[in-house]
């Protein structure tokens, strides 16, 4: 019952149009332009896209990173109704908020890639789908998964006394919702790194390992925990609300707890898979590695002990540094670590850069517009912005 | 308060559960797939093979594939690779002077690049959307753009860099070579092993061209020996000629399994463009930790009945403590 500490969310209330929200829309205009030339004259027209590299930043940064920063609602939501952790109920919301939106982009983002768009229903359809494939199980999985955080998300647009029975209907089957909501990105995250496996030797071994869906799960549940520190300061800084510290410092040591186990899997996997020695190397990929492994080993040292971790600062750099090191592991299985052969590279385009900039400042906006507009952020604080 | 401990516990016990759970030797571990008996394929020979690129241009006319340039004046069809439009190519090994063919230094080789049907193709283990699939008697790995939506997992999952996407079209295709099973039903076969003057690329019953590799490989450099051409087990089509020098190995009788194109080479074939690839196939694994992860959705659903039964306890205190905020 330790809900009652805290004031219910509120609407931020105030002005949507302003620099922030203005240069979003310049941005998603870029976006939107670059896609009517990428629907009416092919991926190649914008994409620098090859044989040699048929995923770029579309699939790798706006589905397989994006995804993953979009972890945080699966995260908080895994600690305040599973392990019944009612004090970082404040939380619930706005994390979930942002991953709505970071799935229902990676969602779209999907058909921005998809060379033949018009046939995905055949990822549906009984007689063509193929279970053996990972890729299916991710799609389903992820497209159940937007379904029920939309669903999970809904209280939030049914806030008033009209709309008390609909909220009630949906609060009666809550429980369920929550529980996929919880289940289905453990599903699609470890599936994302199990992608990588049937690529076989030309994934370099560094990167490619049949623990690949523990390693993806584990450093999902991680970034979940970095976007919330991340999200929560730049929400606080932009908004002038006071941070939520006394909930973040000890949510940071069950993120750390999650960091811990992923080091020692990831660690171990290398060493008894004899990959290390291509670690010390002197190649791009070595490079690569340790530039990952920095960026996960370096929050253990600087919010290990209590007191850096009532530091929002220190949090706020943590933060970053996990997304950081999740991105690149990401980055660095699928692009960086992948080599199919001589004669092809791959550098994203002004255009593809245009794209994923647009799906972001989507979000951005959507998050701002929803913040404003609906109950999502802690009441208390809003008197604190007044 | 218990719950910190219990959280942790909780913490362990889940990332145990997910390490354990593709570590432990899989119960449904699938072996790497072999053959079908009749499985059909080419053989090719490097040692035969003159470089006239009859292949190439008979593979694009099969195809209904549009010529792609790379000279200045565009008066040739002049791939330097397989493409989306561009099923077969035959690239060329230069060292050095170049004065003996089939050698390694200062020597030259021809190379054929097109699908090697593989016994347990990484592209079919991929496709989400059963638009690659393999022909249960055939083994011919076949494409339909009915059902493709494009994604490229296949092009990404091949070893050989064999399927290929029209990245130039709205509605690009995948590009590949599916053995001319179109054209079985009128008789023919393999429109590149067809015009083949030599018999470098050869079409038969896999099997039947394994056989045909190991006589080879037995026989003595320079010893004259007859070589069919066409169709193996088909019109009689041999010539006698002198044999080359073969290294000991039948690309493609092991490799990933198995593939139902082989190859015979007196250059080590990773000079060739070909990848030194392991017994057994990556969608072998691949499917082995999907099948383990979701046999029967066993495991997704335990969770989620775990998961129900946790948040179920915890989401009505959440309810009864919103109700009592309205009121």
């Amino acid at each position: 019952m330790a809900n009652h500490q805290h004031a219910a969310p509120a609407p931020i209330g105030g002005g949507l149009v302003n620099v922030v929200t203005l240069t979003c829309g310049v941005l998603i205009a870029l976006m939107i332009a670059v896609l009517a030339v990428r629907f009416l004259f092919g991926l190649g027209a914008v994409t620098a896209l090859n044989d040699g590299y048929p995923w770029g930043i579309w699939v790798v940064v706006d589905v397989m990173i994006g995804s993953a920063f979009a972890c945080g609602g699966f995260s908080v939501a895994m600690l305040v109704y599973i392990f019944n952790r009612r004090e970082y109920h404040p939380l619930v919301r706005p994390a979930l908020l942002a991953s709505l939106f970071g799935y229902t982009l990676a969602g779209a983002g999907v058909i921005f890639d998809l060379g033949r768009w018009w046939n995905v229903w055949n990822m549906f359809w009984p007689s063509s789908i193929n279970p053996n494939s990972v890729m299916f199980e991710v799609a389903v999985c992820i497209t159940l998964y937007i379904l029920v955080m939309w669903i999970e998300f809904s209280p939030v647009f049914l806030e008033g006394p009209g709309r008390r029975e609909a909220r009630l209907k949906i609060s009666k089957v809550m429980f369920f919702i929550i529980a996929l909501g919880t289940v289905l990105p453990m599903m699609h995250q470890s599936s994302l790194g199990t992608l990588l496996v049937v690529m076989g030797v030309q994934i370099h071994p560094l990167w490619q390992t049949p623990l690949q869906p523990a390693l993806y799960l584990l450093s999902a549940i991680t970034m979940g925990y970095a976007v919330v520190l991340f999200e929560t300061c730049v929400a606080s800084s932009a908004y002038r609300r006071k941070i939520e510290i006394q909930i973040l410092t000890p949510m940071a040591k069950v993120m750390l707890g999650f960091l811990v186990v992923y080091v020692v899997v990831r660690l171990g996997d290398v060493i008894v898979r004899g990959a290390l020695s291509t670690a010390f190397m002197p190649s791009i990929e070595a490079l690569a590695f340790w530039l990952e492994m920095a960026c996960f080993v370096t929050p253990l040292i600087l919010i290990g002990a209590e007191a850096n971790r009532r530091n929002p600062a220190k949090l706020f750099l943590a933060g970053v540094l996990l997304m950081l090191g999740g991105a690149l592991l990401r980055l660095n299985g699928f692009l960086i670590g992948y080599e199919t052969g001589d004669g092809f590279s791959y550098f994203p385009t002004l255009a593809e850069v245009l794209v994923t900039a647009g799906m972001f400042a989507v979000e951005v906006l959507g998050y701002i517009i929803i913040t404003r507009r609906f109950p999502v952020l802690p009441r208390a604080d809003v008197q604190v912005a007044h | 308060m218990n719950t910190r401990r219990d959280f942790l516990k909780g913490v362990l016990a889940s990332s145990a559960a997910a390490t354990t759970a593709v570590v432990t030797p899989p119960v449904c571990a699938r072996e790497t797939r072999r053959r079908p008996a009749e499985a059909l394929g080419l053989l090719y020979d490097a040692t035969l093979c003159i470089g006239c690129k009859a292949c190439v241009a008979a593979c694009k006319e099969a195809n209904g594939n549009p010529p792609e340039f790379s000279t200045a004046n565009q008066l040739w069809d002049t791939p330097l690779d397989t493409s989306g439009y561009t099923f077969n190519v035959i690239k060329m090994y230069r060292n050095g002077t170049m004065e003996m063919k089939d050698t390694e230094v200062n020597g030259y080789a021809f190379m054929k690049t097109s699908c090697m049907h593989c016994a347990d193709p990484s592209c079919v283990s991929a496709c989400p959307v059963s638009a690659m699939t393999k022909d249960p008697v055939t083994g011919v790995v076949g494409y339909n753009p009915d059902k493709c939506i494009g994604c490229r997992y296949c092009v990404a999952a091949c070893p050989f860099g064999i399927p290929k996407y029209q990245y130039d079209s709205p509605t690009g295709r995948i590009g590949k070579c599916e053995l001319c099973r179109h054209r079985y039903k009128d008789g023919r076969y393999s429109a590149c092993a067809e015009v083949c003057p030599t018999g470098a690329t050869l079409f038969g019953k896999t099997s039947e061209l394994l056989e045909e590799a190991k006589r080879r490989i037995a026989l003595q450099s320079g010893q004259r020996a007859t070589f069919p051409r066409g169709k193996l087990g088909g019109a009689d089509q041999s010539y006698e000629t002198v044999a080359g020098k073969y290294l000991p190995h039948v690309y493609g009788e092991n490799e990933y399994g198995g593939t139902q194109v082989l190859k015979l080479s007196g250059v080590n074939f990773q000079k060739l463009g070909m990848p030194d690839l392991p017994p057994d196939a990556a969608a072998a694994l691949s499917e082995t930790i999907q099948h383990t992860l979701y046999a029967n959705l066993v495991m997704p659903f335990a969770v989620l009945g775990a998961m129900t039964y946790v948040a179920k306890r915890n989401v009505k205190s959440d309810d009864a403590s919103s109700d009592q905020e309205e009121s």
